[in-house]
């Protein structure tokens, strides 16, 4: 059940990307564990807010970046997928009222 | 930074033992066996003290946990401070007693994420184990509470002789309770649950078949539910590096203002620990010698000094180190690379061979044993 262009990603209640300014990294808090981001993770999940599709990332990062978003999909995509396997995001339909935590 | 001392990272986890205080009486709890009362606990300004030090010191999760944490009257004003500092806090719970009066309040104050313990997925069972009647369906209650407020629900089960073959069970109650992450955590003998191995201890066949069950569920319901697994010492190849390491990643404050770098540190003589009445988290986190004891490999003896997996495992757990080896430098005796591994391994078949598990010995606070079981040392 792979996500699809078409889906919204959101980060639940529960899990939130925080910078860290003892380390100066960006961290994604999560329940009972901490994942270091690099910066391509960090530009993804900065556009991940409960509204944005996979296909409105890909697009504004394939401007952003002046790069091919035939390659930034997958990519999205793929990265996505990991962290909702690990039941850190989840995805749907766009929802009426998006409450992105900030 | 100092260009001739090597930078200490940053601790990332602070486990607040608020209070010893706690409904259940759980056999293997691991507290220590001398447990706080409540007249010594710090109050609230100290703890938010100590947690505006821990955010700026580089910790991002606290753990509030205990005993039962909610039996703290200032349990609200506790995770608000949390909140407030932007630290991640994880309230570790029984969900008995006063828990689920205060749950809508803590999930106002910006709590992030529920633990909840549970003894078995049978109710008896259950309630045998934790020594609590009528536990079980308040915990029901408490889980439903905690999804339908949106909080995350992590279910902790600690697996032993007595719920061993209720694992696939525990499996579906995880699933049944709304739960997205499931702790199947063998016994780790420390504390009480060292005090009753010989009731706990899980034979072989036993423990192989529930990794088994596990590994099955992992793959069943992927996307649902996160199954993390912490396997038996006594019976695995490696041993755990206790703790992600000696003074590497975690600072434990227990409910009276000591600083340990493990919740069992304190069974280990000798070590000096210091308090957070004292001294400030950065202070203890750098200088306090029970910090400085066992951090690094500098300490370590063979095999660990010249083992390829010394910065894996990091020698194991010293304080089991301690209780079996009788040497808190020792390498753990959980590790096959140990000379008392197999004396180990032969004390946990024996254990759950025996017909009729022991009694338990309930955690009670003031009802230390007299007498421990011995280690392994010839």
């Amino acid at each position: 059940m792979s996500l699809t262009p078409d889906d919204v990603p959101r980060l639940p209640r529960g899990v939130r990307m925080r910078f860290d300014s003892v380390r100066s990294a960006h961290v994604l808090l999560a329940p009972e564990r901490t994942f270091d981001l690099d910066q391509n993770a960090v530009a993804v999940l900065t556009l991940v807010d409960g509204t944005r599709s996979i296909r409105a990332i890909a697009d504004e990062l394939a401007r952003t970046y002046e790069a091919d978003r035939g390659v930034i999909e997958p990519d999205v995509i793929a990265m996505l997928n990991g962290l909702r396997e690990k039941r850190v995001l989840d995805a749907g339909p766009p929802q009426e009222a998006p409450a992105p935590r900030a | 930074m100092n260009a001739v001392t090597p930078a200490l990272p940053a601790p990332i986890g602070l486990l607040a033992e608020l209070t010893h205080r706690c409904p259940l009486r759980c056999p293997y709890c691991s507290n220590p066996l001398e447990l706080d009362r409540r007249s010594a606990e710090l109050d609230t300004a100290t703890w938010e003290r100590v947690l505006a030090e821990a955010a700026a010191l580089g910790v991002l999760h606290v753990h509030l946990s205990g005993g039962e944490p909610t039996a703290r009257q200032d349990i609200v004003a506790i995770t608000a401070a949390c909140a407030r500092l932007g630290l991640y806090s994880n309230l570790i719970t029984s969900g008995v007693g006063g828990a689920l009066a205060k749950l809508d309040a803590l999930s106002d104050a910006g709590l992030d994420h529920v633990q909840l313990s549970i003894q078995a997925a049978e109710a008896s069972n259950a309630e045998r184990i934790g020594g609590l009647r009528n536990a079980q369906p308040q915990k029901f209650a408490f889980a439903e509470r905690v999804t339908a407020l949106g909080l995350p629900l992590t279910l902790n089960a600690v697996i032993h002789r007595g719920n061993i073959g209720e694992v696939p069970a525990i499996i579906d109650l995880a699933v049944q309770l709304g739960a997205k992450r499931l702790e199947v955590a063998h016994t780790q003998y420390y504390g009480w649950a060292y005090v009753n191995r010989a009731a706990l201890m899980p034979a072989k066949p036993e423990v192989d078949r529930s990794i088994r069950v596990v590994e099955e569920a992992r793959e069943r319901l992927k996307g649902r539910l996160v199954i993390d697994l912490v396997v038996p010492d006594y019976y695995a190849k490696y041993p755990k590096a206790c703790a992600g390491g000696w003074g590497r990643r975690l600072m434990n404050v227990s409910p009276t203002g000591k600083v340990l770098p493990c919740h069992a540190a304190e069974t280990i003589p000798g070590l000096e620990f210091w308090h957070v009445q004292d001294h400030s988290l950065a202070e203890i986190w750098a200088r306090s010698p029970a910090f400085s004891a066992y951090r690094g490999t500098g300490w370590m003896k063979e095999p660990c000094r010249s083992c390829d997996r010394r910065e894996t495992d990091w020698g194991g757990c010293r304080c089991q180190a301690l209780a079996l080896a009788g040497d808190a430098a020792a390498t753990d005796p959980a590790c096959s690379l140990s000379p008392l591994h197999a004396r180990v391994q032969a004390l946990a078949v024996a254990e759950s061979a025996l017909e009729t598990a022991p009694d338990y010995r309930y955690r009670t606070i003031g009802g230390a044993p007299a007498a421990i079981p011995e280690g392994v040392a010839p």
